[in-house]
């Protein structure tokens, strides 16, 4: 259907993806490791993830393999389910112990 | 198929050379709005960070990687639902003035330090590969939603239901936990 529009296009080397992807993956965990702020530490798990969907669109589409695109189809669906249970369980916190603070939650008392 | 064809003509106006310098421009905003995300104190910038993010791992999908429905799905997804359901949640419950957010001192540099290794120990495991001339994509066609369509009804149909009964009880979940003790 395309004809003679174009054929292939030429793009970023793959280790440029992979770099960039493995930047942002380190930036979740240091975000894990450092903050205390429960909802920060959320955003941190959801840089991880998106790293995640980076590195497997780009090997999907490097090899030329249209299934990591649909794993990256099902995290972002699993993500969407992970963000509505996280948050209702740190409204919850808050309500009990008026802080978000992670470091409160180290004693298991009901 | 229009915004394929958009993409293309516009793929071929754009030379190559711009489109790797245009990856480093977006990789740098992606970078430095990431590290805004983890090191800033004010949380409601921290998501509007992330925002930023999402925003510019979406052009690099769709002009980079020539994958249109991921793209749009992470656009929909991330910057819409899930931003605003953080959005709403730190809006409503008013914890604007958290106090320090940040862990001590020790804890801050053992921290940095641990991921810094990380870092390098992936970079280095990197190296090994070798993947440094730049991409030829081929088959034009395979982030669009028609192929993808026939791949995710064909072979991963029982995933996709799983998916759904998880969404059900995720959903049902939510609400439960976030309801009001009545007792």
């Amino acid at each position: 259907m395309q004809g003679d529009i174009v054929q292939t296009v030429q793009s970023v080397p793959l280790n440029q993806l992979i770099l960039l992807s493995l930047c942002i993956f380190a930036i979740g965990v240091l975000g894990v490791l450092v903050r205390r702020n429960a909802i920060i530490v959320f955003m941190s798990v959801e840089l991880m993830l998106n790293a995640v969907n980076l590195l497997l669109t780009s090997f999907s589409v490097s090899f030329g393999d249209s299934a990591g695109q649909i794993f990256v189809f099902f995290i972002m669906a699993v993500a969407a389910a992970e963000v509505a249970i996280g948050l209702a369980i740190i409204v919850m916190i808050y309500r009990n112990t008026n802080s978000i603070d992670i470091d409160i939650l180290n004693k298991l008392k009901g | 198929m229009n915004l394929n064809l958009l993409c293309l003509h516009a793929k071929r106006i754009i030379s190559a050379l711009m489109i790797q310098y245009l990856f480093y421009f977006l990789a740098f905003v992606a970078i430095f709005s990431a590290l805004k995300v983890v090191l800033t104190k004010n949380h409601i910038y921290s998501i509007l960070f992330l925002i930023l993010t999402f925003f510019t791992l979406t052009a690099i999908y769709i002009l980079m990687l020539n994958a249109q429905f991921i793209g749009i799905v992470n656009i929909i997804v991330y910057a819409g639902a899930i931003m605003v359901l953080f959005l709403y949640t730190v809006m409503f419950s008013n914890w604007n003035r958290s106090t320090d957010t940040l862990k001590s001192k020790y804890m801050l540099w053992s921290g940095m330090i641990a991921a810094g290794i990380l870092l390098v120990t992936l970079v280095a495991a990197l190296r090994v590969m070798e993947f440094s001339r730049p991409m030829i994509i081929t088959q034009l066609d395979l982030g669009m939603v028609k192929n993808l369509g026939k791949v995710l009804f064909r072979d991963f149909m029982l995933p996709f239901e799983v998916i759904s009964i998880l969404f059900l009880s995720a959903m049902v979940g939510a609400v439960l936990i976030a309801k009001k003790d009545t007792n």
